[in-house]
């Protein structure tokens, strides 16, 4: 109980400083955009609309990857200032629970930006999809948590080295392939209609269950490195 | 130590030589594909040692983040082991990648599929260029615990990548030792004298590289201590 309660806190933390500067959400959402814009100006989507529905799926997770790694450093930036990180490590509340109330706070501010962006992304590349709309209720929460847990414990591994902005794509994009992989074959499912998502959706699950385990176990051995 | 080391190496570039000749000279030529197979004696062997120096590796970062509090000089063994085996692992993958591609271009008509097999060698190339990436990034003091955590995270990664995109794919011929096609009985010795061949020679690789990043090891040490006295 006493775990949640911190878990909650430090999400409540987050969530508040993001609400005063909202330099991450506004960030993500303008990267996000521009990605769209320019994959559009590449591929011409209106005028093929048989490749749009195949490739949307892939676009739309590239660019929601590509911008929560701009806002995962972000989120770690503010511990830095003023030696929060040092403070963190001498308290005595579980690391790990740090580690949960980043990574829902994360969590939350992807989901906005997915909420905000799919009509944006069905307007654009003139979508009707095919398959069940009911399965993305599922598809998207569980493909950004994949991104945001693995996202926010590797931000937090390079958080003392050199090159930090280069380092998490470097780490993260590697290890995350299998999700990446499981999201966009089960969106483009959905899109086009052409096969069942569930295989797909059940490969995230597993991945999430796993390797959400695998950031909860080895944070504490992240956060007193050294 | 030494002496074992040097006959380490000499017995691995005796089975190479040897391992050559018996490809090249011995072994049939395969009906299907003429000589362009031998390759396989290669490629296969390669393969197969780069899929248990990652299993090294992880098993001495594990080793590592029990030992960094209780043990600091096994710990600092353990993480040599670990820069050892993750490098020849690159370099076997990268070979095995290469091979492929080589034996590719005049079977399949085509340098690069992507296939099953294929991806799965490429993704295991992507995470141990990731993890030397870190160590490279990392400052001295905490890039082992970060490289070892990060290593546990790519031997956890490993076998998802292999489920995951041989249901999206694959294109590769079926395992020819385990699988349905099956290998000819004169072709078997060149086989496993390469097998043999490859796999000392990545050993000696291994010790040589460890035995570099011990001596480096030591001289950090010693440069901290000296430091500390002045």
């Amino acid at each position: 109980m006493i775990y949640l309660r911190t878990v909650w806190l430090h999400l409540k933390k987050d969530l508040r400083l993001e609400w005063r500067s909202r330099e991450a959400v506004a960030g993500m959402l303008f990267f996000t955009l521009l990605i769209a814009v320019a994959f559009a100006m590449a591929f011409d989507p209106t005028g093929y609309p048989a490749m749009a529905r195949q490739m949307s799926g892939g676009l739309l997770w590239v660019g929601l990857l590509f911008a929560a790694t701009t806002s995962l450093n972000i989120s770690w930036e503010r511990e830095r200032r003023n030696q929060v990180m040092d403070a963190h490590r001498m308290s005595a509340a579980p690391p790990s629970a740090l580690f949960l109330g980043k990574a829902l706070a994360n969590f939350l501010f992807v989901a906005f930006i997915e909420a905000v962006l799919a009509p944006v992304f069905i307007v654009f590349y003139n979508l009707h999809p095919l398959g069940e709309l009911k399965w993305l209720w599922l598809i998207l929460p569980l493909g950004t948590w994949a991104i945001v847990a693995n996202g926010t414990f590797f931000a937090a591994l390079g958080l003392r080295s050199r090159n930090r902005a280069l380092m998490l794509p470097a780490i993260l994009f590697p290890i995350s392939i299998p999700a990446l992989l499981g999201v966009t074959q089960a969106t483009s499912a959905v899109i086009t209609g052409d096969f069942e998502p569930g295989m797909w959706v059940r490969l995230i699950f597993g991945f999430d269950v796993i390797f959400t385990t695998a950031c909860i176990l080895l944070f504490g051995t992240v956060l007193h490195a050294e | 130590m030494k002496r074992l080391f040097w006959m380490l190496c000499g017995l691995s570039v005796a089975l190479l030589a040897w391992g050559f000749y018996e490809a090249v000279f011995v072994a049939p030529v395969e009906a299907t594909m003429g000589s362009i197979y031998r390759i396989f004696y290669w490629h296969v062997p390669i393969n197969i040692s780069a899929e248990i120096f990652p299993y090294v590796n992880m098993i001495a970062s594990i080793g590592y983040l029990w030992a960094r509090r209780k043990n600091h000089s096994l710990a600092l063994k353990l993480d040599a082991l670990a820069i050892a085996t993750a490098e020849i692992t690159v370099l076997y993958v990268g070979l095995g990648l290469a091979t492929g591609m080589l034996w590719g271009r005049p079977v399949w008509g085509i340098w690069w599929a992507w296939d099953a097999r294929l991806t799965s060698a490429l993704m295991l190339f992507l995470l141990y260029v990731s993890y030397l990436l870190v160590r490279s990034f990392s400052s001295s003091g905490q890039g082992p615990v970060i490289a070892a955590v990060l290593s546990v995270f790519a031997g956890i990664d490993v076998p998802i990548v292999f489920m995951s995109i041989r249901w999206w794919r694959t294109q590769h011929p079926a395992p020819v030792l385990t699988g349905e096609g099956s290998l000819d009985p004169s072709m078997w010795p060149a086989f496993l004298w390469n097998l043999a061949a490859w796999f000392f020679w990545g050993c000696t690789l291994i010790w040589a590289r460890y035995a570099i990043v011990r001596r480096e090891q030591q001289i950090a040490e010693r440069e901290a201590m000296e430091a500390l006295e002045a």
